[in-house]
């Protein structure tokens, strides 16, 4: 396998090499302070509100697909093979603005200004891609952009107007018009060598394959692996621990992949949050809806699905509703894979079953057979861009009315994400028909979890919405319609069940 | 002939002109404190504090790791200050640095100076402080069993409460706890100091207070004012969180520069920011109403007891405008309006938008309906029952209300809204849902305008004409996205009668404009507005002079429209007459002054004139929660507005959606959490979430009142409009209070704010369990 020693990007056409940076050097920090480029702004340093956000465009099937992704929390080394988009690029060469900015300025969507770069640059990769564009796909691509002042109101109508003014070619986006050329410089960049920037002590290393993957890892169990680094970024923005050997997997060719199997779904490793958007959707719209609300879009287009577990936190959203779905987790070291059940992995706060050296290789998460059903909610003081209080996922097999299988996990419970086994049991056998049999159950998901206090909800909150969340999913499931069960994320009505 | 003629309507002002800064702001061009390119050799400077403690007396600070740091410079703290260690807004006890105790979990103890910020921020956290720590008082109640306050207590007395409520038909009584607010401006707190000769310093700093920044470094640095020069072109944000507060890091930054001889720059991080910054007040608000038993209040008595945190800053002005505003639009024939402001071992609250007013109008607000709750009347019937009389009435305060337009403004409302159908359509709503509940609510604000400390009620400005015919204006108010600078533009090309492309804004300087107040209060443009109207007006008469014998006109018959001066159907371009009146050697620079006038008062008497007239508004919002979870959604928000005559309706509409969504997340989201030792654990947007996208209905109308224009004399018959459409938002609370009430009519929901799905949940607990 060949080797490079120097990253490279493509910004404004040209492709730049960077060959000496420090492994945690953030994408923000490289931006302001070693390109002079102060258009991109640093609001909070932690993926938060969105005012740091710029453009990543790459190639998937010949075409570049862009996202937006918060650069300060971005490592630099991440972007090898890309195109960089920066709000110093929209505009025309004459100075004729992007139609977004236009729309922004028309409309009145900035006051102070600030959060404005970074809600143009979302509003830019909501432009870029196709598809219509309603109030809630502007609403969803800005959930991780706060803005003080304006409201949103009028962002929302000037993303609203831009996007709908929009024809094929897209006229006045220069990004746009130059696609093609863009491809193939991407295509150049694309030359499947491993990345190693540094040395043997501090490194920055991005293997193109498994096997390199696995091999550096051995070599150097002490180093960090880095997926979407929207956990590891805040380590260094927040924490400021010193992290000097990183391993990233976004460039590891096969472990992003996502299969459809017979049964399910495998999901690779690195596979971000917004690759299996859709397939959760697929599954079930809850869980659709779950992913929709992780984080925001700079988030899940970064963070994956392999972090959210491997991190072992138990208030991360994916681990209970892939465990209520029975998922399988494949762990990999050297050339040893192994399986375990996914909430197996989870020992104690903090613990995990992973060895030193062992990276997660890939998920595996069972449809839903016919007879089951499921929920998921999730409870956060804010609707988009929180982190749960409480969050529940609900697996139900069904004969007729009766419950026959139950399969309910939580997290923001325990100190693990956790199921609710004493709930599961009285559950089977109780029929959706007659309330009254849902009263043991309801009973003992009180003494299946004993939560704590914190600053996203008292135990006692947790605790009784955790009661609350079982009895609604079983009153939406003997078939009340979620339009009146919950105050957003509806199901579809087309829904037999509705 | 007289189709030749410029009319007199407004050509620039009242017009829907988008922000100077638009475009700048969508290439990223626009520059803030942290954007400024940096002088070589330009420091960084972080902040450190004692980790371990709230409270107490510091035993030890070893700062040997932090000096051995790389890259580090120097470290500085209470030693290295030249002259006065108290960067105190108001009355003193605000120290830079920490010296010999520690007042609150987060206070700055020392700072480090570093070749690059990463290396200040790093060697920040080596110090070891040790502080003999005792429990900290945290909250009002701790607060109130210690008995300390930053200030003494202050009441309001009108007619005979004590006697009107014992002798009142009805009464009823009630306790509300109302949270505080994080400001989060999105660009934290940052200051740049550029040393000169002598020793003097330019400071760029993020600051709607560019005079006192100056006043305040100047003091601590032991040097007259005019050795330093605070500048500052815009805020990303300010919200009231940068009038006083912004000052220690400018402070901090000046030190730096002073003690190492080279340029220094302090941008908080966002977390210290949050730790360190004061915030809105939170209150615990204890109330009693009598009545004649159909809901016409006959006397009211409320004690306000607010959470000021370790020091005054300007606790005073704040906690006196709850009291301004706790009759909102009603009026009370008996009143005692009571005020403690306690002394907590936490952060020193400050302004935010509103200053107080919006604590006041929620309690005021909370017993409107809990009154209609209790009655089984319709809360806005409630409401209208106990409205100011059109013609007027007495404030609490003595004031008497002479511009009232409270009942216009919510009947008109009321229709639009179709408040009545929506009312019965959530009523049967109500009835058949069992998880979900609808509610509605209109709820009126009043709110006074003018600085209730009246030396503040001035303003300056400097108007330059160069001989090519271009404007520079300058004056004391401070941009933070409110679009201030367009509005004094808008004034000064109106008065010039040129285009505004014409008219270059420039950055806020005490340079150029000294002794400014700070851009708060809402007055930034009635100030600013007339102070820079004055200025132009006399270079205007100037150059009619000038122009009137060319034009074969009087002077006072020249008018400036269209890009030129008129006499009759002649005209200069005023190009032109910059030229000639440059070669007549006449003077084409001036300043402006402008003190609002009538303002009176006189606060030990508790006599006179607080404000010079009252902005009103209504907002009719309506909700949805959830009675498992607590979850909430804003289903619908229209508010009607009332801004005189605007000087740029799309400018006010912004304000007006935008106080109002901040308002919202204020009552709702917004949650500050401190642990019982006194650190708050809300410190990043991760914990604390303000609005998002998503949180705004899509059914959000908004109105300007067509009044005809503010019956005071202000800047066009304009009003005030930065702080008053926050508590619009009042209504959501009112909603939810109303959709928690149909659970168990006639019981007043113990709802407090901010209405958490955890706080929803608690009242919802509470009403099932009646
Ligand atoms: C603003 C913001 C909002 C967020 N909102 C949510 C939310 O709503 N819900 C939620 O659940 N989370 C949320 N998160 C947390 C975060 O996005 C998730 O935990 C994410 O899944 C982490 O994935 P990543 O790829 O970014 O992980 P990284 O940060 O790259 O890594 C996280 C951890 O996992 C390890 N790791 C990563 N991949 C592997 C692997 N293949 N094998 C072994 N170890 C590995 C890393 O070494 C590290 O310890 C949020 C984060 C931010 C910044
Ligand atoms: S600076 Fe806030 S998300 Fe990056
Ligand atoms: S315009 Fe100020 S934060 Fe958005």
């Amino acid at each position: 396998m060949t080797m490079r020693s120097s990253l490279r990007y493509l910004h404004r056409g040209e492709i730049r090499d960077v060959s000496h940076f420090g492994p945690m050097t953030t994408l923000l920090d490289h931006l302001r302070l070693e390109r002079g480029l102060k258009g991109t702004k640093e609001g909070c340093n932690e993926g938060d509100c969105g005012a740091c956000t710029v453009v990543l465009g790459r190639l998937v099937d010949g075409h570049v697909s862009y996202r937006p992704v918060n650069a300060c929390i971005q490592l630099l080394g991440q972007i090898d093979g890309e195109e960089l988009i920066t709000i110093e690029d929209l505009a025309a060469s004459d100075g004729t603005l992007h139609p977004v900015q236009s729309a922004m300025v028309d409309l009145h969507g900035s006051q102070c200004g600030y959060c404005t770069p970074g809600i143009v640059m979302s509003l830019f990769a909501l432009y870029q891609a196709d598809g219509p564009v309603g109030r809630s796909e502007v609403t969803d691509q800005l959930a991780g952009n706060l803005c003080r002042c304006t409201g949103y109101r009028p962002i929302v109508d000037a993303a609203l107007s831009a996007c709908a003014a929009r024809t094929e070619n897209k006229p006045g986006d220069h990004v746009a018009s130059k696609s093609a050329e863009t491809a193939v410089k991407l295509a150049s960049l694309r030359d499947g060598a491993d990345l190693f920037v540094g040395s043997q002590t501090s490194f920055f290393a991005a293997p193109a394959s498994i096997e390199s993957l696995a091999t550096l890892y051995h070599q150097h169990p002490d180093a960090i692996l880095v997926a979407g680094a929207t956990d590891v970024g805040l380590w260094i923005t927040k924490q400021l621990r010193q992290l000097p050997k990183i391993i990233h997997l976004g460039r590891v060719v096969g472990l992003a992949e996502v299969h459809e199997t017979a049964d399910g779904l495998t999901i690779g490793a690195a596979a971000t949050f917004s690759d299996v958007e859709a397939h959760m959707t697929a599954i079930d719209p809850d869980l659709g809806e779950v992913w929709r609300r992780i984080g925001s879009k700079q988030v899940r287009a970064s963070g994956t699905v392999g972090g959210n577990i491997a991190n072992g936190s138990p208030i991360g959203d994916s681990p209970p509703a892939l465990i209520a779905l029975d998922a399988t987790l494949t762990l990999q070291k050297g050339d040893d894979t192994r399986k375990m059940p996914l909430e197996a992995y989870f020992i104690a706060y903090g613990k995990q079953d992973r060895k030193p050296g062992e990276f997660v290789r890939s998920i595996h998460v069972p449809r839903l057979k016919p007879h089951q059903v499921f929920r998921a909610y999730k409870i956060s003081k804010r609707f988009d861009q929180d982190i749960s209080a409480v969050m529940s996922a609900f697996r139900l097999t069904l004969e007729g009315d009766f419950i026959r299988e139950a399969r309910i996990a939580f997290g923001g419970m325990a100190a693990t994400p956790k199921r609710a086994h004493g709930a599961e049991k009285a559950l089977v056998g109780a029929s959706l028909a007659d309330e009254a049999s849902w009263a043991a159950a309801l009973a003992a998901i009180r003494a299946d979890f004993t939560p704590l206090s914190d600053m996203r909800a008292s135990a006692t909150y947790r605790s009784d919405t955790a009661a609350a969340l079982l009895e609604k999913a079983l009153i939406e499931i003997a078939g009340t319609s979620t339009h009146a069960t919950r105050v957003t994320g509806h199901r579809p009505v087309s829904e037999a069940a509705e | 002939m007289s189709a030749l003629l410029p009319s007199n309507d407004f050509r620039v002002a009242r017009h829907s002109i988008p922000h100077d800064s638009g475009p700048k702001h969508v290439q990223g061009t626009a520059t803030y404190i942290d954007d400024i390119l940096e002088p070589a050799g330009t420091l960084h400077v972080a902040p450190g504090y004692a980790k371990s403690a709230a409270k107490g007396r510091i035993t030890s600070i070893n700062l040997e790791a932090v000096r051995a740091y790389p890259g580090i410079v120097a470290v500085l703290t209470a030693r290295d200050i030249p002259a006065v260690n108290d960067c105190s807004p108001s009355i003193g006890g605000d120290p830079v640095f920490a010296d010999g105790e520690v007042l609150f979990h987060g206070q700055v103890v020392f700072a480090v100076v570093a070749e690059t910020r990463d290396a200040a921020r790093r060697a920040a956290r080596l110090a070891v402080i040790e502080v003999d720590a005792t429990t900290p008082a945290v909250d009002v109640e701790a607060a109130i069993a210690r008995n300390t306050t930053v200030l003494p207590d202050y009441e309001f007395i009108k007619g005979e409460p004590a006697t009107a409520i014992q002798s009142a038909p009805a009464r009823l009584d009630g306790s509300l706890r109302i949270g505080g607010q994080e400001h989060f401006y999105l660009e934290g707190q940052a200051a740049l100091a550029i040393p000169g000769e002598d020793g003097d310093l330019l400071i760029h700093t993020s600051t709607q207070h560019p005079t006192e920044v100056q006043h305040i470094v100047a003091k601590v640095l032991g040097l007259p004012d005019t050795a330093i020069v605070a500048e500052c072109r815009r805020m990303g944000g300010g919200f009231g969180g940068k009038e006083s507060q912004a000052t220690q890091w400018a402070v901090i930054a000046a030190i730096a520069a002073r003690v190492t001889g080279r340029p220094a720059k302090l941008r908080l991080d966002r977390d210290d920011d949050m730790m360190m910054t004061g915030k809105r007040h939170d209150f615990r608000v204890d109330w009693s109403v009598g009545h004649d038993g159909a809901g016409h209040i006959e006397a009211v008595d409320v004690t306000f007891l607010s959470r000021c945190g370790y020091s005054a800053d300007l606790s005073l002005g704040v906690n006196d405008r709850t009291m301004f505003h706790a009759d909102n639009a009603y009026d009370y024939p008996n009143a005692r309006i009571y005020s403690r402001r306690l002394l907590t071992d936490t952060v020193s609250n400050t302004a935010f938008r509103g200053f107080g007013g919006p604590q006041g109008m929620v309690f005021t607000e909370r017993m409107m309906d809990a009154l209609a709750i209790t009655l089984g009347i319709d809360p806005l019937d409630l409401r209208k029952r106990n409205f100011y009389h059109s013609q007027g009435g007495t404030t609490p305060y003595g004031l008497h209300v002479s511009d009232n337009i409270i009942h216009e403004l919510v009947d008109d409302l009321e229709t639009s809204s179709d408040y009545r159908a929506r009312r019965a359509a959530i009523t049967a709503f109500n009835a058949s849902s069992r998880i979900l509940k609808k509610g509605i609510a209109l709820t009126p604000i009043k709110f006074g305008i003018s600085f209730t400390l009246p030396h503040l009620n001035q303003a300056g400005a400097l108007v330059h004409v160069y001989s090519d015919g271009s404007i520079m204006v300058n004056h004391g108010g401070t941009e933070m996205g409110q679009g201030l600078y367009l509005k004094v533009a808008q004034v000064v090309a109106e008065e010039f009668g040129v285009t505004l492309d014409r008219v270059k804004i420039t950055a806020t300087t005490t340079a150029k404009v000294p002794n400014t107040a700070p851009t708060a209060a809402s007055a930034g443009s009635d100030l600013n507005g007339m102070a820079a109207r004055n200025a132009v007006a006399k270079i205007r008469d100037r150059m009619a002079e000038v122009a009137a014998p060319i034009l074969g006109v009087a002077p006072v018959d020249v008018l400036f429209r269209d890009g030129a001066a008129w006499g009759g159907n002649q005209s200069i371009p005023f190009d032109e007459l910059a030229k000639k009146c440059y070669l007549a050697r006449v003077h084409l620079s001036d300043t402006g002054y402008y003190a609002t006038p009538g303002i009176t008062w006189d606060r030990p008497n508790k006599t006179g004139r607080p404000f010079l007239y009252f902005a009103y508004g209504a907002a009719c919002s309506e909700v949805l929660i959830d009675t498992f979870t607590g979850e909430l959604k804003v289903t619908q928000v229209d508010i009607l507005h009332d801004v005189g005559h605007s000087l740029n309706p799309a400018i006010d509409i912004g304000q007006i959606e935008g106080g109002f969504v901040q308002g919202m997340g204020w009552l709702t989201t917004e949650e500050l959490v401190f642990d019982d030792q006194g650190r708050l654990r809300t410190h990043a947007p991760s914990t604390y979430k303000i609005p998002t996208a998503s949180d705004v209905p899509a059914a959000f109308t908004t109105r300007l009142f067509e009044s005809g224009g503010n019956r005071s004399e202000t800047i066009y018959r304009s009003k005030a409009v930065g702080e008053p459409p926050v508590m619009l938002a009042i209504s959501v609370f009112s909603a939810i209070t109303d959709a928690i009430a149909s659970l168990k009519p006639g019981h007043v929901p113990l709802l407090d704010a901010p209405a958490t799905p955890e706080a929803i949940m608690r009242a919802v607990k509470a009403m099932k369990a009646i």
